[in-house]
């Protein structure tokens, strides 16, 4: 509780001195007063510290070094387009730290960024790390939107500093489950998850969803997110002969499992969410690929509003594929320096007001929250492995609410024809309520 | 049946690759008494290199199974000149020291390859390249692909090799003279420093002759891929008792179907109450139960005979 308390001074001693991260800011003056004076002859410059965490080492590397890839995008776009922000000229600095997706490190990582006085972080990559630093995070003031962690829990905590620009699992879980049971017609449906919480959460979404469909599950089966081998676990699921097969994990997983399916005979196609939706899958299962179903939250990339675009600028400045989530990464840092234009301040505090107001066009969707900090838009697409490639099956819209939050997905059959309109009356009766006050009260 | 059977040829496969790196634990133990936990690093390096030499030639006209061989055949000399690197680098020089030293060295240069692997062949999942024989056969309902029968067959005639060498040969000799007592053995005319080389250039070798088979077996290679690969050997090593040859594959083996049974059968056994995820509880579960009634293992640690 003493450290706790600490923290928190510390991040509002360092939010009272909004230059105090600045290199050549003047030192004394509030910063108020600083804001106000249009144009004096020096513009002040201002060093703003944006934290990045993702696994940077570790089985899942590729895929935190592919978000911090469109972290540092975002950031050095901005930089060159020389934001002036309350009155001086800003200049934004990416501290990308490894988490190893690795949840004690996750928090290690956190308390390490909010020591280093970061005005905002964007990540973690995954749930299992994001959820215990979100509770720093929110103890210290400091604005987190996660690119890409997908477990419901991050944003049900109550935190008002916890966003994220990606579906849940939830959301995810229940329209694999649907496609399972009904335009793929399995009956008997194995699964096995890696025992994170992002690969456990999607999973046990998945069997609730399949179970009310009326399927079977014959199987549940556990691996975990290091193993490269999975023969004893596919050699009892093949003696109970599935329809599908689920697997709630990555893809450094996935890829070798529908390879040792293979191997052993088993005809089955697997059934997987985004973790295993990659480039990467197609390379590591080869020709076991094929036939094998997944889902991403959001638009494919040649769909998303500016995917082509953010690939080819992705390509050019750092000569290799996106893994993944790399535009979510992009966006989450977009939106988070889109707030503080809004704001007119980089302070914590000030800026966070303004996040839940979000209304923001990235490359992967038009960006709005809910009250919970979730994004507005249950988009998630359904693809299937053809010929080395993903091919869009079909996109499954934000019309389908999860039954448990109705008010919540209520705004959004509007979202997509009058974006703006919509998002304006809904967002203020909110904020408002949620920001100064609340917090305390939701848990 | 056909399941038990299944599971039976899991466990073998990988208790095969299990047995080979364990091999290179014990081989070192056996003769400094050093815990070498650089190890499972050396067949990472392996895996990458062969795979590495693999890829370039999997384009080219030649049979796949010869450019597997290639690529094992230059995977070989790249562990062996690291492993006497090491040991020249690391271990010779605190040689003399406490024991807990050249312990954390070790740690040290497992950790330092693990991140030169990652600079040097970057972040990405490998995947090996589909050239060699899908085909298998068939044995009771089972089935077992002929790389699965090679790598078993293979580790055998390894084993059984390097039995002959440490029994039958001058070096073998030598080998377990500088165990048994390494300043006697110098006052005898060997040159233990040249045994304890040749020591860590065979285990090295077979090293790289486990990475290549993890990599084509499994279809994937990765910088971070030698540090479990290298606890669960080390485990199989101390299970069969560390410092004998025998102990190593046969603790191998056990660890292997151990892991395979135990993840096929412990969800059944309970009645769900367990999962597939005690598997690693289960196989240390018994190692425990071993150390407690033979604390030097199953074929106990021979002072005497180890090499």
């Amino acid at each position: 509780m003493r450290f706790t308390a600490k923290t928190t001074s510390l991040a509002v001693a360092s939010a009272l001195i909004v230059f105090g991260c600045g290199k050549e800011a003047p030192p004394p003056p509030p910063p108020p007063k600083a804001e106000q004076p249009p144009a004096p002859p020096p513009k002040p410059t201002l060093t703003v510290k944006i934290g990045h965490s993702s696994p940077l080492t570790g089985p899942q590397a590729h895929l935190g070094k592919d978000n911090e890839n469109g972290a540092r995008l975002a950031i050095e776009e901005a930089n060159a387009k020389k934001l002036g922000i309350g009155g001086a000229m800003v200049t934004f600095e990416l501290l990308g730290e490894d988490d190893q997706a690795d949840p004690k490190q996750g928090t290690t990582v956190a308390q390490k960024l909010i020591d280093a006085k970061v005005n905002g972080v964007v990540g973690h990559l995954n749930s299992g790390t994001t959820i215990p630093a979100s509770k720093l995070y929110s103890d210290a003031g400091i604005p987190q939107i996660s690119p890409s962690a997908t477990n419901p829990k991050y944003t049900q905590q109550g935190f008002k500093t916890a966003f994220r620009v990606m579906a849940n699992d939830e959301q995810q879980g229940k329209v694999l489950g649907d496609y399972a049971t009904k335009q793929l017609a399995g009956k008997k449906i194995a699964i096995v998850d890696d025992r994170t919480a992002y690969g456990q959460g999607v999973a046990d979404e998945f069997e609730k969803a399949a179970k009310a469909g009326g399927a079977n599950i014959v199987a549940r089966e556990f691996t975990n997110d290091k193993a490269t081998d999975f023969a004893a676990i596919l050699t009892k699921i093949k003696s109970k002969k599935p329809d599908l097969v689920m697997y709630g994990g990555m893809d450094a997983q996935a890829g070798p499992m529908a390879q040792q399916l293979k191997k052993l005979g088993v005809k089955s196609k697997m059934i997987f969410a985004d973790g295993g939706c990659t480039t990467e899958f197609h390379k590591l299962a080869g020709d076991a690929a094929e036939g094998h179903y997944c889902s991403l939250p959001g638009y494919p990339l040649d769909k998303m509003p500016g995917g082509k675009v953010f690939m080819e600028k992705y390509k050019a400045k750092f000569n290799v594929d996106i893994q993944l989530y790399a535009p979510y990464a992009y966006d989450a840092a977009n939106v988070m320096i889109d707030a503080m234009q809004r704001a007119n301040s980089v302070e914590p505090a000030k800026y966070l007001a303004e996040l839940p107001k979000t209304a923001f066009d990235g490359v992967t969707a038009r960006i709005t929250f809910d009250e919970r900090g979730d994004v507005k838009d249950g988009a998630i697409t359904l693809y299937q492995a053809k010929g080395g490639k993903w091919e869009t099956l079909e996109t499954v819209g934000g019309a389908a609410p999860a039954p448990a939050q109705p008010a919540a997905m209520g705004g959004m059959s509007g979202m997509t024809a009058t974006p703006t309109a919509a998002a304006a009356p809904a967002v203020p009766a909110v904020a408002p309520a949620a920001a100064p006050t609340t917090p305390a009260e939701k848990k | 049946m056909d399941t038990f059977i299944q599971q039976i040829i899991n466990g073998l496969v990988l208790g095969s690759i299990y047995a080979l790196v364990a091999l290179g634990y014990t081989m070192v133990y056996g003769i400094l008494g050093l815990i070498n936990f650089a190890h499972g690093e050396v067949v990472m390096i392996g895996a990458l290199t062969a795979l590495t030499v693999i890829k370039l030639l999997a384009n080219s006209d030649l049979p796949g199974t010869l450019v597997v061989l290639i690529g094992l055949l230059a995977a070989v000399p790249v562990c062996m000149a690291l492993g006497f690197a090491i040991e020249r680098i690391a271990y010779r020089p605190l040689r003399l020291a406490p024991r807990l030293a050249p312990l954390i060295t070790a740690i040290g240069v497992s950790i330092v390859l693990q991140q030169l692997a990652m600079i040097f062949w970057g972040r990405n999942y490998h995947a090996f390249p589909p050239i060699l024989p899908t085909s298998g056969r068939d044995i009771g309902g089972a089935h077992i692909t002929d790389v699965q029968i090679v790598i078993v067959l293979l580790a055998v005639a390894i084993m059984a090799g390097l039995m002959l060498l440490v029994n039958r040969t001058r070096l073998g000799r030598a080998m377990r003279a500088t165990a048994e007592n390494p300043q006697i053995a110098g006052l005898m005319g060997v040159n233990i420093n040249v045994i304890i080389s040749a020591t860590f250039l065979i285990g090295s070798a077979l090293a790289a002759v486990a990475g290549t088979m993890v990599s084509a077996n499994y279809a994937i290679a990765h910088y971070h891929m030698g540090f479990i690969l290298g606890l669960k050997a080390f485990t199989a090593a101390v299970l069969g008792g560390i410092g004998n040859l025998p102990g190593a594959m046969l603790g191998g083996v056990l660890l292997g179907l151990i892991e395979s049974l135990g993840a096929g059968y412990i969800g059944d056994l309970t009645g769900g109450f367990l999962g597939s995820h005690y598997q690693d509880v289960f196989a240390f579960f018994v190692l425990i139960l071993v150390l407690v009634f033979r604390p030097s293992g199953l074929m106990g640690e021979k002072v005497a005979e180890r090499a």
